[in-house]
């Protein structure tokens, strides 16, 4: 039996972990993923659970003790946000060549500067080619979920990565809603024990981890590091398809919200395909074809089947959340159109920058996105890329 | 568990698939067959007539490149000294010098 609750995105997740109960967790405070630590740290002191907390004086040294504990044998997490998660860097890139299947719980916010503590998407998709498994929710029943599913994934054999479990800063993790929580058991038996074939403190067999590999052994480490992430999509889908099975929940790399007619649609992560998908029901009132193609997995990225489900889209507005700079577009907008490209698509994507640093993104903000794709395919307007919503002019 | 790690066989001509995950490396001792001293641009070399079995120079050695054996030290264990010259500078009796170009 499931247990109706209603809760933020942040106690979701702490619900997660407690239910979890995993071996190891470190963490220093940063918002708005505090809330986070400071549950967890309330149920251990509560009795409610035995997880080892380790309170610690930086991301750099919570990400770096996470690592030794998942080195060591143990199953570990932490969680951060924006500049908590940029204090980690180094050592993220360590933990995914050191294929160790450590869970970090990130509640997306800016990346400082100018200083903002609201949600964007920059301090993950700044991480996006550091190997780790990106998985985002829209609310946070998908915070939920997603946290449920990811030692699994992460710890599965032909995988062993670090997994990045994504929800909106503040958009869905302060904010109250209702939630369907599975049963403790359930969680336990789902999840399962950890019992690494190999590990440090195994005295039976002594061995080295994050050995130097200099030119000679790099890009071989690399490759396995690419193969294990590749490993990870069929993963996922498995994962998934045991976890509706728990929870009757479904899950896939996206979600399509009525693409399959669509002629327009919008392609976003995170708590703002809601919105979208709420002009498209008012769009769809008015006879118009659209859809909605949220994102869930980012890495890996599953550019083939994100072709394939825009295929009979005549044109795509890719929403990013996060800037990249390159002054040719944003991350997702960018690989996206890559992979529409491979695929051949007649898809004609457009990127637009949406929701950067907290910016409001409203129904009205996504109706008028679809109003301008109408109009291109109209041939009443020209194409403008990567125009910012909402940027007062 | 895995096998202790045959370093025999992971070598600069493995392909990807030979090299674990992480690379890691199973079994202790490994660093032995790891020749670091091939880095070395400086050789200590012992003068027996001036040592005096003091056993100032062994631990300070960083590669443990001074045996000891029945209370004396061994000569240099060259496949792992770097040629850092510590021992050189902890002799007091002058007996071990760097040298170049051996």
């Amino acid at each position: 039996m499931s247990i109706r609750e209603r809760m933020s995105g942040n106690e979701a997740v702490s619900y997660a972990i407690k239910q979890i109960n995993p071996d190891v967790m470190a963490a220093f405070p940063i918002t708005p993923s505090t809330e986070i630590p400071q549950m967890v740290s309330t149920f251990i002191a509560n009795g409610e659970m035995d997880t080892e907390f380790i309170p610690v004086e930086s991301e750099h040294s919570s990400m770096s003790a996470a690592l030794g504990a998942s080195a060591a044998g143990a199953r570990a997490l932490t969680a951060t946000s924006s500049c908590g998660l940029a204090y980690m860097w180094e050592i993220l890139y360590v933990a995914a060549s050191d294929r160790l299947p450590i869970v970090l719980a990130l509640v997306n916010r800016a990346l400082t500067g100018p200083i903002n503590i609201n949600c964007d998407h920059s301090d993950s998709m700044g991480a996006r080619d550091s190997g780790w498994i990106q998985i985002y929710a829209e609310n946070n029943q998908e915070a939920y979920d997603n946290f449920i599913q990811s030692f699994r994934i992460a710890e599965h054999p032909d995988v062993k990565l670090p997994f990045m479990a994504c929800q909106d800063g503040f958009i869905t993790s302060h904010a109250v809603e209702n939630i369907e929580l599975l049963e403790t058991e359930v969680v336990r038996k789902f999840v399962g024990e950890y019992n690494p074939e190999n590990y440090l403190l195994n005295s039976e067999m002594p061995m080295a981890v994050g050995p130097y590999a200099n030119s000679p052994f790099y890009m071989e480490s690399k490759y396995n590091q690419r193969m294990a992430m590749k490993n990870a999509k069929k993963v996922i889908l498995d994962v998934a398809e045991e976890f509706e099975a728990i929870s009757g929940r479904k899950y896939g790399f996206f979600e399509e919200y009525k693409t399959d007619d669509a002629e327009v649609a919008i392609v976003i992560i995170g708590s703002a395909a809601g919105t979208s998908k709420e002009a498209v029901d008012k769009l769809r009132e008015q006879g118009i074809k659209a859809g909605v193609l949220k994102i869930r997995v980012f890495r890996p990225f599953p550019g083939e089947e994100i072709a394939e489900a825009l295929k009979n889209v005549k044109y795509a507005a890719i929403l990013d959340r996060a800037e990249s700079f390159s002054a040719y577009g944003g991350p997702l907008g960018s690989e996206i159109k890559s992979a529409l490209y491979d695929a051949k698509s007649g898809c004609t994507a457009i990127n637009y920058f949406y929701g950067i640093g907290g910016r409001d993104y409203t129904v009205e903000a996504a109706e008028g996105v679809f109003e301008e794709l109408i109009d291109i395919m109209n041939g009443n307007k020209e194409i403008e890329q990567f125009k910012y919503i909402g940027l007062r002019q | 568990m895995a096998q202790a790690s045959d370093l025999s066989k992971i070598n600069e001509k493995s392909p990807y698939y030979d090299i674990t995950p992480g690379n890691q490396i199973y079994g202790g001792g490994g660093a032995r067959e790891f020749h670091t001293g091939e880095w070395r641009t400086q050789t200590p070399v012992i003068d027996w007539n001036k040592c005096t079995q003091c056993l100032l120079c062994t631990p300070v050695c960083p590669d443990s490149c001074i045996v000891v054996k029945d209370g004396k030290r061994q000569d240099f264990d060259l496949d792992h000294c770097k040629g850092c010259g510590i021992c050189e500078k902890a002799c007091s009796f002058g007996a071990i010098t760097m040298k170049e170009g051996i």
